[in-house]
């Protein structure tokens, strides 16, 4: 079919015009490398053996998670979060990290008061959602030592689901036309279908992710119970992977039934025994949050010098997780927490 | 003669009022989270209340106090990801989301990111969450909050989550799904809408004892103001008696 171009304007007029049109671009800052043949290298080299990978938190903090590394916590903020492992970060002295910020509330208000991070993929930051908001956390921000870029909730998401697919971006249809796109790394293109105009984001894969769940055993493979939040793809996206259970389970019981496996063994790199792990936050079916003592790192913040102090009695002058459980009142705390959780109506 | 209520008590009634049953609602904590129970408890049975980290109709008997939390997926219909809760707004099978935020423009967009320098800010507040996903992607957007020229601001210092952005037409020019938007804001003065042509707010009733002067001089920019403002139905016995005893009986969001 020969096209009169004579006869037909429009349509070289409207290919022109597309061809030149100025999409809007995000102008923050990408951290990490969206590129998948470089991940492919990376996992080509990983580990493929189903061997038993129990340690420490100390040791799981010593040996994957590094000054400058990106990093990323699952769970939801204060509910299915690794304290563990953010606590030893803290002890550790960890330094010049980035962090991946989707609803990051007690794990973000944790290292801000560690001053670990220098870069953060922020979707809400700063917050501990109904409790209010975190002084601290605000303090860091606002003195401009973090260097932020926008996004949103479901935007992280995309981006790892993106790693996890093995491909450099995903779609997603908002953040069109506001100032949380203008301070992404955001870039918006046409479909090559529709003509509509979609965000195109860059995948990311973080260095190492660290996420808390219900069951897994000495492999790796591992249960979630409850809302996954994005943990399923994290994990893929993730370059290491540190899980922290609260209970290990033998390998029989996995294999017995093996629709439950949320995670399986060749993602995982460490993983660490933690019962009450997630403590102060929730943990679904087995134990609620401590308000009261949320509540506290809250009031604790408002003012930097008892900050301090509060901190070294919590977490610098604490040898491990445990001792931190005892002065959080030990077992008897633990056992109303789990009354709340599992005996409330609700 | 209605039984005495306070503020609080009369925004949760008049948002649970707009909630209309068989519809799906995407809440946070505190007041929509009470108003959807309410509407669910009273009038709309088959409202389906979802969560943005995948709690996907719950049996809420308890207030949250994170939209992560166990209560968000108690007795729920499906414990899912943030991913499928976000698809199924993409989807346009969410209806209605409340969100919120520290300032508001006359085109309903919303500032929950910053105040001052972007790079330096004076106030850092927690940025998008989930909201600007909501605000784009579901069919009506509500909003519940106090009324004054410190948040109702003639300009948004930091566009977090859009309303109609500049004006008619501008959602749908930066590419976001078209007839979806601001739908209305319950504050602790009045209910607001917006113009159908001129996607400007609009007063559309006052809550009793409440003068147009009133809203006028807490509102950073010029409101359309129509001929004749209804009043605000106040709440109802039944519905204040199932908000206390069923909805808040620890009285978390009603007794702020």
């Amino acid at each position: 079919m020969q096209m009169d171009t004579q006869e037909n304007p429009t349509v070289l007029e409207q290919i022109a015009a597309e061809a030149a049109e100025d999409l809007p671009q995000g102008i923050g800052p990408l951290f990490g490398d969206p590129d998948p043949d470089a991940a492919r290298a990376f996992f080509m080299e990983k580990s493929r053996a189903e061997t038993d990978k129990r340690m420490g938190a100390k040791e799981a903090v010593e040996r994957f998670i590094t000054d400058g590394c990106y990093l990323a916590i699952g769970g939801f903020g204060s509910n299915r979060i690794p304290t563990t492992v953010v606590h030893e970060i803290l002890r550790a002295r960890r330094r010049d990290m980035a962090f991946l910020g989707h609803t990051a509330t007690h794990d973000f208000q944790l290292l801000c008061a560690g001053h670990c991070l220098n870069r953060v993929d922020a979707a809400y930051i700063v917050g501990l959602e109904a409790r209010g908001l975190s002084a601290n956390a605000r303090r860091v921000i606002q003195s401009g030592e973090v260097q932020l870029c926008e996004w949103t909730n479901h935007a992280l998401s995309v981006r790892l689901q993106a790693a996890a697919a093995g491909l450099s971006y995903g779609l997603l249809r908002s953040m069109l036309g506001t100032d949380t796109f203008r301070r992404s790394a955001g870039k918006v293109v046409r479909c090559p279908f529709t003509n509509k105009k979609f965000v195109a984001l860059p995948a990311l894969w973080p260095d190492v992710a660290v996420i808390h769940v219900h069951e897994a055993d000495m492999f790796g493979n591992a249960r979630i119970k409850g809302i996954s939040v994005a943990d399923l793809e994290l994990s893929r996206a993730a370059k290491r992977l540190i899980i922290t259970t609260e209970r290990l389970v033998p390998n029989s019981a996995i294999r017995q039934d093996p629709t439950r496996t949320s995670i399986p063994y060749y993602l995982v790199d460490a993983v660490v025994h933690a019962p009450f792990g997630s403590y102060p936050g929730n943990m679904p079916y087995e134990y609620f949050s401590d308000e009261d003592h949320l509540r506290d790192w809250l009031n604790a913040e408002k003012d930097p010098e008892e900050f301090a102090r509060f901190l070294d009695k919590y977490i610098y002058q604490v040898a491990d997780f445990n001792e931190y459980l005892q002065l959080c009142g030990g077992l008897d705390r633990l056992r109303e927490l789990r009354d709340l959780e599992c005996l409330a109506d609700g | 003669m209605s039984a005495p209520y306070n503020m609080m008590e009369m925004m949760i009634c008049a948002a649970a009022r707009l909630l209309e049953d068989g519809r799906t609602v995407a809440v946070g904590t505190g007041a929509p989270c009470a108003a959807a129970m309410l509407a669910q408890k009273t009038h709309a049975p088959n409202l389906m209340i979802a969560f943005e980290a995948g709690g996907l109709a719950p049996r809420l008997s308890r207030m949250p106090i994170s939209v992560g939390d166990s209560c968000t997926f108690y007795q729920a219909d499906c414990a899912a990801s943030m991913a499928e809760m976000m698809t199924t707004c993409a989807r346009g099978m969410i209806d209605y989301a409340f969100l919120g935020g520290a300032q508001i423009d006359q085109y309903g967009n919303l500032n929950s990111t910053s105040v001052g320098d972007y790079n330096k800010p004076k106030v850092r507040f927690p940025g998008s969450g989930g909201a600007n996903d909501f605000a784009s992607l579901c069919w009506r957007t509500m909003i519940m909050t106090v009324h004054n020229r410190s948040r109702f601001v003639e300009k948004v210092e930091f566009l977090t989550s859009p309303g109609y952005l500049g004006g008619p037409g501008e959602r749908e020019e930066a590419g976001l799904p078209p007839n979806t938007g601001p739908y209305k804001i319950i504050t602790d003065l009045a209910i607001l809408g917006y113009g159908e042509k001129s996607r400007r707010m609009r007063l559309e009733s006052l809550h009793p004892g409440v003068s147009v002067d009133k809203v006028r001089e807490n509102t950073g920019f010029a409101l359309e103001i129509p001929e004749k403002v209804a009043l605000t139905p106040e709440p109802t016995a039944e519905a204040l008696r199932v908000l206390r005893e069923q909805v808040d009986p620890q009285r978390l969001v009603i007794g702020k």
